[in-house]
């Protein structure tokens, strides 16, 4: 693990993967796992799915699930004089975007600009920024309506601290693949799901925990910090650990998983985190209520600055992730 | 109810009889939840053309037309029967009823309209105080729906009762290249889609779904992609087209779609992202038989795809549209051009369809 993740992390991060055109970073997380997984299959949204380990008499089949999705723009219309308007892909918020710069799935760069303030005290609408993508006429724009890119940043290493577009969720992708490497001799079928269209909806989790069908779903994904200056009122902090979920603003983890989860951290000495957050859900709550209901749990990384281009999380929460994954995988859970 | 025809597939075409059909559509009553005028159009129409016909329990129809081909994709094309409208729901005597809205409708958009009510299409008005009555400030306010009432006169009270639907009364007219009527949204999908199934290409299992209650949260897609299964699906439908040109002479770069631009294909609405190898199917599609074709400015709304591509283990879906100006109101209006070129494009489209598609990587 150690230096390694970290290289593993970086080349995630800055891949571009908006909601729906996940290819690129599918299509990257396949080479690393392809000589560890037992059976690999891609579904037909999309989500890229990975087995390993067989179900023991005593094992579960569980569902570990990531998404490989980030937020992003799309095009709308392009004008006269070539620049090109747009609208979110998944939650862009408005006063984190104006000034940045974008990629396209082909390479192509545009800055978002926007039209004259007449109120600086306010937020701009995105109806009211463009992408200047330096063309000046329909004609030789490089782009087209319906074309999407993701935000463009270099990740940044702060001490122990990762910062970057996309951590939420390639830090996720991270951890699983991690763990999918490092697991050995467990009880269990392991189905790893790295899952598309989280940001819009967890469309690709409905669609995969059909397919998968399994005993247990955990997500790994990001979630807020209470830990910074006027900030959201919250328990979880910065490098204490990942958070074991209780719940969020669309799922209620089973209570059992949570048992288990925060026993497994303790067994091991691994620094752990309740997690109670009030808005925003994950993928565990397509994973919870898919066929007849799936006990689904989720650990959380901590994460400042979410859907910014500066999403900030500990490397140690990160290595303390797979960790716990790993030690709860390892014995037996009995329902 | 089945009955097996094999007849030699021919080009799906809008001639005088098409018309013909999409003014019977038009005129019929189908707000959510009773589709039924509807449903009898699409089951007579079609009843000698198909394999398999079932209404299921929701009220869809879903028709199976098999191909002969080998390898076949299963491709679920869905057009909803349904249409916004009203529904009484008090009766204040003397005719006079209280109202609600089935699906999305603009109060701003409904006072003074005539409408028809119940199976037998009871005739009425939305009334509303007239201008001669009006002070100054009252004509500044916006209507709200309390202060509405549909007035179908003495002795409406035996005409009509509580949870019956009403409709726009408008009646279907051809006006040279256009088509103005109530309820195109999804009327002209229909009637497309009953047109494909009368030519259904061997390539390809047709699977047709007219759908319920669409416009209230696509319920009936729902169930009947499930039903279904399909290898691919396509929702054909209706779109807003706000082309017009703005007060101040500025760009209009908020128009949904144009009209006589074509079809407009769907990349993303609030509730389905494309399949982007579908995407490319479509365009490439058009470009090599000559069809014009637009994208749907990406944004809000939904249509059946949203509900359909999640279901079981997903469903590679896309929408494409018929442009309409108006739609849910009174009065919409749609090109003739617009509407053959979808069906072409449709029918072009699913034709040469194949499971290689399927095996590309999905964008």
């Amino acid at each position: 693990m150690g230096h390694d993740m970290k290289k593993l992390i970086a080349s995630l991060v800055e891949l571009s993967g908006p909601s729906g055109y996940e290819q690129i970073v599918r299509a990257y997380i396949k080479t690393q796992v392809e000589t560890i997984a037992d059976e690999i299959s891609i579904d037909p949204l999309g989500n890229l799915i990975c087995r390993k380990g067989e179900k023991k008499s005593n094992g579960q089949k569980v569902m570990l699930a990531a998404h490989m999705d980030e937020i992003g723009v799309i095009v709308t219309h392009i004008d006269e004089q070539g620049f090109a308007r747009f609208t979110n892909i998944g939650g862009v918020f408005p006063e984190y975007i104006l000034g940045s710069r974008v990629r396209f799935l082909d390479g192509t760069l545009g800055v978002i600009g926007s039209e004259r303030l007449d109120d600086r005290t306010k937020v701009p609408k995105i109806t009211q920024m463009y992408l200047d993508v330096g063309s000046d006429s329909p004609a030789n724009s490089p782009i087209k309506i319906g074309d999407v890119a993701a935000f463009y940043r270099p990740m940044t290493i702060l001490n122990d601290r990762l910062v970057s577009k996309s951590m939420d969720d390639r830090i996720g992708v991270a951890i699983l693949i991690e763990t999918m490497r490092a697991l050995d001799n467990s009880p269990h079928e392991v189905v790893f799901v790295f899952s598309v269209q989280e940001e819009v909806g967890l469309r690709g989790a409905t669609t995969a925990a059909f397919g998968v069908n399994p005993d247990i779903g955990i997500a790994v994904d990001v979630t807020r910090t209470g830990d910074t200056p006027k900030g959201h009122k919250m328990e979880v902090v910065l490098g204490k650990g990942p958070a074991i979920k209780v719940r969020d603003g669309g799922m209620l983890s089973d209570p059992r998983i949570v048992e288990k989860l925060v026993a497994a951290a303790k067994r091991k000495r691994i620094p752990h985190q309740i997690e109670i957050l009030l808005s925003g859900t994950t993928d565990a709550r397509a994973i919870q209520l898919t066929r007849s209901g799936v006990p689904s749990g989720c650990i959380s990384v901590p994460c400042r600055y979410l859907h910014s281009q500066s999403e900030m999380v500990s490397y140690s929460d990160a290595q303390n992730a797979v960790k716990l994954l790993l030690e709860f995988l390892a014995k037996p859970i009995r329902l | 109810m089945t009955t097996k025809k094999q007849s030699t597939p021919t080009t799906p075409q809008i001639r005088r009889p098409q018309l013909r059909l999409l003014e019977r559509l038009c005129n019929a009553v189908a707000v959510s939840g009773d589709e039924s005028e509807v449903r009898k159009i699409v089951i007579d129409e079609l009843k000698t053309h198909v394999d398999d016909l079932v209404v299921d329990n929701l009220g869809n129809v879903l028709i199976t037309r098999s191909g002969n081909a080998r390898n076949r994709l299963k491709v679920m094309i869905a057009a909803h029967m349904d249409e916004v409208g009203f529904m009484l729901t008090t009766d204040e005597d003397d005719g006079l009823f209280r109202f609600d809205f089935v699906g999305g409708i603009d109060v701003r958009q409904i006072a003074g309209k005539p409408v028809i009510v119940g199976s037998d299409h009871v005739p009425g008005v939305i009334g509303l105080k007239p201008i001669h009555l009006l002070s100054p400030d009252e004509r500044k306010q916006n209507v709200s729906l309390e202060t509405l009432r549909i007035d179908m006169g003495p002795g409406g009270s035996s005409k009509a009762q509580i949870g019956e639907r009403a409709t726009f009364a408008t009646p279907f007219q051809r006006t040279g290249p256009s088509i103005r009527a109530k309820a195109l949204d999804d009327r002209i999908g229909v009637a497309s889609l009953i047109e494909l199934v009368k030519h259904a290409p061997t390539t390809i299992d047709l699977q047709a779904a007219f759908t319920v209650q669409e416009e209230v949260g696509l319920r009936g897609a729902r169930v009947a992609a499930y039903h279904f299964d399909p290898d691919i699906a396509i929702a054909l439908d209706c779109t807003p087209a706000y082309d017009l040109p703005t007060w101040d002479g500025s760009e209009n770069v908020e128009y949904n779609t144009q009209l006589d631009k074509g079809p407009a294909l769907y990349v993303a609405d609030s509730r389905t992202l494309s399949d982007p190898r579908l995407i490319r199917h479509f365009v490439n599609t058009a470009e090599i038989h000559n069809i014009p074709y637009q994208f749907r400015q990406p944004g809000g709304g939904g249509t059946d795809a949203g509900t359909i591509h999640r279901q079981r283990e997903g469903i590679p879906s896309i929408s494409i549209s018929v442009p309409g100006r108006y739609l849910h109101t009174a009065g919409s209006i749609c090109r003739m051009s617009d509407w053959r070129n979808t069906l072409s494009l449709v029918y072009n489209a699913i034709h040469s369809l194949s499971k290689g598609m399927l095996k590309q990587p999905r964008g």
